[in-house]
């Protein structure tokens, strides 16, 4: 990033954070294999670098056991041209990306298969937005940053507040997430993250032209997206479930000290434990509004 | 942006005007420009006798883990788990008695009250997505109701510039007052707060206003005051009885930073708030292209709006009550914001150059969060901090990014069972 300040940025120039899922349980499982998938992915990141001189890609490996930066196209190392048969970046990422996988499935050793099979989204997101605060620390002159999860693996429930937190953060500097899940079932993580980020989510239908819902739909740069159609998000679900039994809700009780969603009416919080005052509900908020209404 | 230009344009009026009182101090415009502004300060002299700005990065650093250390000290000596009063209704209480009017703020006290507040509105409900605000102003003696208990900022800001006008005296009692009336109406698992941004150094009362300090300690409205000019007693002693902050400002940074520390939840004392379970209800949004009429607006609206799970109703925006059968509607984003302040992330610990040698951690040589290379060995500020729990490594910037905004160790968030 040493070179930033010499270049122009124009309102075109994109940063695109990747978060690659890896997780071996999810492709083991796929349809859709991973050699597969990556062929497409390598081919739009090299479209995205031939879009515009300037655009710049970070890819961050999401795994089942930890998360690593894999490619930066702003290092020194990778911007030198070959004229080899594979390009550079391919080259670059695919090697740095069997590192990793070795890696994280040595950290899985020691565990019992057959556990939850998400990926650790909340880290790699964390990562990202710690790299993209980097990008804005660097000067008024900066592309602008975007990240795109391309995630396969269902969500993890404990993970939720920490990819909440990631997802405000990312609304407070105005870095939208977009996702694009080629799971089986949508993922409420990723639609709730861009429907707050302003991001766009997508579930491709046909997996076959990946490539062509990538291009489509996530290369375009922030400025020109106001131009094109791009997918509207379609009932994103924003009941919560609840912490007793995990199940969905649309009418529940709240600890008013920790703010834990619960289904019926408990006597002891059991996340903060606080002890509630007598079963007053339904009749004691309704008759407190009232109090409220005549002078509100 | 408007609001802005505005409370500018006011601002500069109040200078006009004041300009033929100061006149009299003896110093003339230019003079005082350089009075004011104190522009040396921001400058030191290095070694070798040059003058240098003075490196912000490592002071502010500093400042920062001060106020996270008093933050995790006082959180532990409370309880294990941690209990935050989230549900606040706070009355911000803007004195604009004629020392507001006063210049040793740029452009006038008032002027940058208002900036301030407007910004602390902002941060409050971004932080406190369930709780209310009220605005009071204080003028020629009296105590007036600029808005009721709400949950929009929008209304507070637009109510709180086109009312900036000052004049008369302040009176701390007809304000506490007034706040007392209107906080003794709300829920008990509420916390009642009170937040007094005092100009004047007196206050001009009709009664005995120690009554109404243990009124408010007897109704448990937690009051805070911060001072603009200098310390009262009469301000100590209501922060002392109600077990609120007090603090006077030196400057406007000062102010900023005084004021934006009441933002984050105070730590939930039981005394103050019974806990109770609250029913809330988490509405759906209605599909793209629905017909509805609202029921807060009373509008005919396509689309994007959200139904009451209980009366059906439709309402355009949450988090509200709805307005006929009174639930309080949220969805799961607004309670997993404030998540944040109940699990909170150790601070970070300071990583001395000498550790470098150490040849487990040597392979880190960049930040774990940001890449950037945190082993620059040519500069003296290669200082950087590592979690306690996963020991990664982290340069500053990303240090108090994390603690500031994002509140997740992304290197213990990378690691499963951490």
């Amino acid at each position: 990033m040493a070179s930033v300040p010499s270049k122009l940025y124009a309102d075109d120039v994109s940063l695109l954070v990747v978060l690659l899922d890896t997780n071996p349980l999810f492709w083991s499982s796929s349809s859709f294999s991973f050699s597969l998938f990556l062929s497409h992915v390598l081919a739009f990141l090299n479209s995205i670098l031939l879009l515009n001189q300037l655009n710049q890609v970070v890819v961050i490996a999401t795994g089942y056991n930890s998360c690593d930066y894999i490619y930066d196209s702003s290092l020194a190392a990778n911007q030198s041209v070959e004229n080899g048969r594979m390009p550079v970046l391919c080259a670059n990422i695919l090697q740095k990306l069997e590192e990793f996988l070795l890696k994280d499935e040595k950290l899985g050793k020691e565990e019992s298969k057959g556990r939850i099979a998400s990926s650790m989204l909340s880290g790699s997101l964390s990562m990202a937005l710690c790299y993209i605060q980097r990008v804005f620390r660097s000067g008024l002159l900066h592309p602008q940053p975007r990240i795109l999860c391309l995630q396969g693996a269902p969500d993890g429930p404990e993970q939720y507040v920490a990819v909440m937190n990631a997802i405000f953060s990312a609304q407070r500097s105005m870095v939208p997430i977009d996702s694009c899940y080629i799971g089986e079932h949508n993922s409420a993580f990723l639609q709730q993250a861009s429907y707050i980020t302003n991001g766009v989510y997508s579930k491709p239908q046909h997996l076959d032209g990946l490539f062509q819902y990538l291009l489509t739909i996530f290369a375009t740069d922030l400025h020109s997206r106001s131009f094109l159609q791009l997918p509207k998000p379609v009932g994103v679900d924003f009941r919560a479930s609840c912490f007793c039994h995990k199940s969905t809700i649309d009418l529940g009780y709240v600890c008013s000290v920790c703010l834990s969603i619960f289904c019926k009416h408990h006597k002891k919080c059991s996340t903060c434990g606080s002890v509630f005052g007598q079963a007053q509900s339904d009749v004691a908020s309704t008759s407190d509004r009232k109090r409220k209404t005549p002078d509100s | 942006m408007n609001n802005g230009e505005r409370m500018r344009v006011n601002g500069e009026r109040e200078e006009d005007e004041d300009e033929d009182d100061v006149d009299g101090e003896g110093l003339e415009a230019w003079e005082r420009s350089y009075a004011d502004e104190r522009s040396w300060e921001s400058l030191q002299e290095d070694e070798s006798g040059l003058l240098r700005p003075i490196d912000n990065m490592i002071l502010y650093h500093a400042q920062f883990r001060r106020r996270l250390r008093a933050l995790a000290a006082a959180t532990n000596s409370t309880t294990a788990r941690i209990q935050k009063g989230l549900i606040r209704y706070l009355y911000i209480v803007v004195d604009l008695s004629r020392a507001a009017s006063e210049m040793d703020y740029r452009p006038s006290r008032m002027a940058v009250v208002a900036k301030h507040v407007e910004a602390f509105i902002r941060e409050f409900f971004d932080q406190n997505p369930l709780s209310h605000i009220g605005l009071m102003t204080i003028k020629d003696g009296v105590a007036q109701c600029l808005t009721e208990l709400g949950g929009s900022p929008e209304s507070h800001v637009k109510a709180l510039m086109g009312k900036l006008e000052c004049s008369g005296d302040a009176s701390l009692q007809n304000a506490l007052d007034l706040v007392h009336e209107y906080l003794t109406q709300i829920p008990s698992y509420g916390h009642r707060e009170v937040l007094i941004l005092y100009s004047a150094l007196s206050t001009c009362d009709p009664g005995d206003i120690m009554e109404t300090v243990q009124n408010c300690k007897k109704s448990k409205i937690r009051c805070s005051v911060i001072g603009l000019s200098a310390e009262m007693f009469i301000c100590k002693h209501l922060c002392q009885e109600t077990g609120g902050l007090y603090s006077v400002a030196l400057d406007e940074s000062h102010f900023k930073e005084l004021l934006l520390e009441h933002a984050p939840p105070p730590p939930a004392i039981a005394e103050f708030a019974i806990a109770n379970l609250i029913r809330m209800g988490f509405p759906q949004r209605a599909a793209e292209g629905s017909v509805a009429i609202c029921s807060c607006h009373k509008e005919v609206k396509v689309g994007g709006g959200y139904t009451c799970p209980r009366c059906k109703a439709r309402v355009c925006e949450l988090p509200t009550e709805c307005c006929i059968c009174g639930l309080t509607l949220v969805s799961s984003p607004h309670l997993a914001r404030s998540y944040h302040h109940l699990f909170p992330i150790a601070p970070f610990d300071e990583v001395s150059s000498s550790r470098q040698i150490d040849p487990q951690h040597r392979l880190q040589k960049t930040c774990f969060g940001c890449q950037q290379c945190i082993l620059n060995s040519g500069n003296k500020s290669s200082l950087y901090v590592a979690c306690p729990k996963c020991k990664k490594y982290f340069c500053l910037d990303c240090d108090i990014y994390i603690h500031e905004s994002l509140h997740n160790c992304p290197g213990c968030e990378s690691l499963r069972h951490s």
